[in-house]
């Protein structure tokens, strides 16, 4: 802004009331503002604050430290061996846990946007009459009772469960089948269902928005379906469906229903051991310190993901 | 061509099918005579569900639950109302970035809500736990969704009607009342709608929140370790899974109607 026009009365009354109507907007967000404020932001500083203490049996010592932490990566000499991998850490559950969790929650993503992107594609070129049933039937899983839909699968999967026992009744086993439930598979194809209406309406807005002559120019040209497809619709709809594995990913590491009713011994997950530290080893220091690097390496996976992709470039051409 | 839209609509239905399956056994064997959740089905009864009404803890559990989600939905669309106002209605500088902020309890693990609250009520503030550190919680991650339903119920409609309302005299108290209310409540009610049913579902931080007094889905959690009492899981499981239903049909409908129309106060 010039000198010149900082003296104009026109423009300095304006600036009043720009500032004015900013105030009045900042005044009406306050109070969602402050409880955010106050319920979050304050929160997650207490928990960083509280990793860097220690629990003393049942006493509180509140001088700073970083033990929690270096007790995450202090080595050992003696290798614990977790599929082959060796861990050379004295305290290796949280590595290993944090690994594990990471590799069933991309495994589950990546089965919910390969089960998702069909039906959004569906819902966007196919669907032409009824689209709002369509969009509220797709909707209706995701707000039922997400302990509900968990369970439901403890009574597909288990020893006594529905695919067990129907198998039995038509004869096709003798016995049931022990591999269905408490095991990693089953947490992640229990994430991968519990999620993936959640998945659906990002990519779904996403690819309705892509203007259709641009599809009809495509065809126009000479491309095939497919080529159309590869070169048009799908780089279209990336940012939706990227936003969509993010929206399942980050989440589905720290998930605490799950492992714990259909994973087993076998099948615990990051959020079993932060519940574990925080509720029965009363280590909260130590669980506040696994919460946290938890959060860490989900926006470092985050990130190497979006820099992968070139998420900057698919932004770029958006804009 | 014919072949291909086949093909999806064949996935369609399968989808829909892997999606409502098995959450659609859990009636199904609530209404079996049986104590176990297995086929063949033995018969049809209905005692599963009468003998919920002998189950004190539950139906306490039940009021709890209600009395948590109605307030929680009142006050996470009461705090969403001004702020959606002035996130779609006020360029604001770093309204951006406030957004962002608000819209951070979705994307954050519940567990980490709940752990950092804990932390916050039970070693900083020395706080007890009780069903009113649960409803705290809920409003937190209730926010979100309230505010973005009314957002986009707020950006429906043409703001020069606000405008035209102040030059013609009526004082932004008014304003709101007059017209910008009514034109937003099919937004409102399905805001409301929104929080009771997350909140009444709500089941992490409740679980790390709650102290004596418990809400249904602790409730619900608790009796999942005892083979026993399964049938009675299957029943409160069915009528809760009905009961969202017809929240979530309610709020959608309320919500698509209302987009339809800019007339006040038509739902």
């Amino acid at each position: 802004m010039s000198i010149a026009e900082e003296t104009d009365p026109v423009s300095r009354s304006r600036d009043t009331a720009a500032i004015r109507r900013w105030l009045r907007g900042y005044a009406l967000l306050s109070p969602a503002l402050v409880v955010m404020i106050a319920m979050l932001a304050l929160p997650v500083a207490a928990l960083v604050l509280l990793s860097f203490w220690t629990q003393n049996g049942f006493e509180l010592d509140r001088t700073p430290t970083l033990a929690n932490y270096a007790s995450l990566v202090t080595p050992s000499a003696e290798p614990t061996i977790w599929f082959g991998i060796p861990f050379y850490l004295s305290y290796p559950v949280p590595a290993i846990l944090m690994i594990k969790s990471i590799i069933m929650s991309l495994t589950a993503t990546v089965a919910v946007i390969l089960l998702a992107y069909p039906m959004a594609y569906f819902l966007a070129f196919r669907v032409t009459r009824n689209k709002a049933m369509w969009i509220i039937l797709i909707t209706i899983p995701f707000w039922t009772s997400y302990l509900l839909r968990v369970f439901a699968w403890k009574i597909v999967l288990g020893f006594n469960g529905a695919i067990n026992s129907g198998l039995k009744a038509i004869g096709i086993i003798d016995k049931p089948l022990e591999f269905l439930l408490y095991n990693p598979g089953a947490v992640t194809l229990t994430l991968a269902h519990s999620w993936v209406a959640f998945a659906i309406l990002p990519i779904y807005v996403s690819l309705e928005k892509i203007d259709r002559s641009l599809l009809e120019a495509a065809s126009d040209l000479g491309d095939s379906r497919l080529r159309r497809f590869l070169r048009v619709t799908l780089p279209l709809s990336a940012p939706g469906t990227i936003a969509a594995a993010l929206l399942v990913f980050i989440p589905t590491v720290g998930d605490y229903v799950t492992p714990t009713l259909v994973g087993g011994p076998g099948g615990t997950m990051i959020g079993n051991l932060v519940q574990d530290l925080f509720l029965k080893q009363n280590n909260a220091p130590l669980g506040a310190a696994v919460a946290i690097v938890m959060m860490l390496i989900i926006a470092l996976v985050v990130a190497i993901f979006l820099w992968a992709i070139g998420y900057g470039r698919i932004r770029a051409r958006r804009q | 061509m014919a072949k291909r839209i086949d093909l999806l609509w064949i996935y369609a239905i399968l989808f829909i099918m892997f999606l409502y399956g098995p959450v659609l056994l859990m009636p199904v064997f609530a209404l079996n005579d049986g104590t176990f959740a297995t086929f063949p089905l033995k018969g049809f009864t209905l005692k599963n569900f009468s003998a919920m009404a002998a189950n004190t803890s539950m139906i306490l559990a039940f009021q709890n639950s209600l009395r948590i989600a109605v307030s929680v939905a009142v006050l996470s669309t009461a705090l969403g109302i001004p702020a959606a106002l002035a996130l779609s209605r006020f360029r604001l500088p770093g309204g951006a970035g406030v957004q962002s902020f608000m819209m951070l309890p979705l994307v954050i693990p519940s567990i980490v809500i709940a752990v950092a609250l804990l932390v916050i009520l039970l070693k900083i503030l020395g706080i007890q736990l009780s069903l009113w550190t649960v409803a705290s919680g809920h409003v937190l991650i209730c926010l979100p969704f309230c505010m973005s339903v009314l957002m986009s119920r707020l950006e429906g409609f043409d703001p020069a009607l606000e405008e035209a309302s102040g030059d013609l005299g009526c004082t932004p108290w008014q304003t709101f009342w007059r017209l910008t209310f009514p034109l937003a409540l099919p937004g409102v009610i399905s805001s409301l709608l929104m929080g009771f049913i997350i909140s009444f579902d709500e089941f992490v931080i409740s679980f790390f929140l709650s102290g004596t007094e418990t809400t249904l889905p602790v409730y619900l959690f608790s009796q999942l370790r005892f083979p026993n009492k399964l049938p009675g899981v299957l029943a409160l499981g069915s009528l809760i899974l009905v009961g969202s239903t017809v929240l979530v049909i309610a709020a959608e409908v309320i919500r698509k109607r209302g987009a339809a129309s800019s007339n006040p106060g038509d739902l």
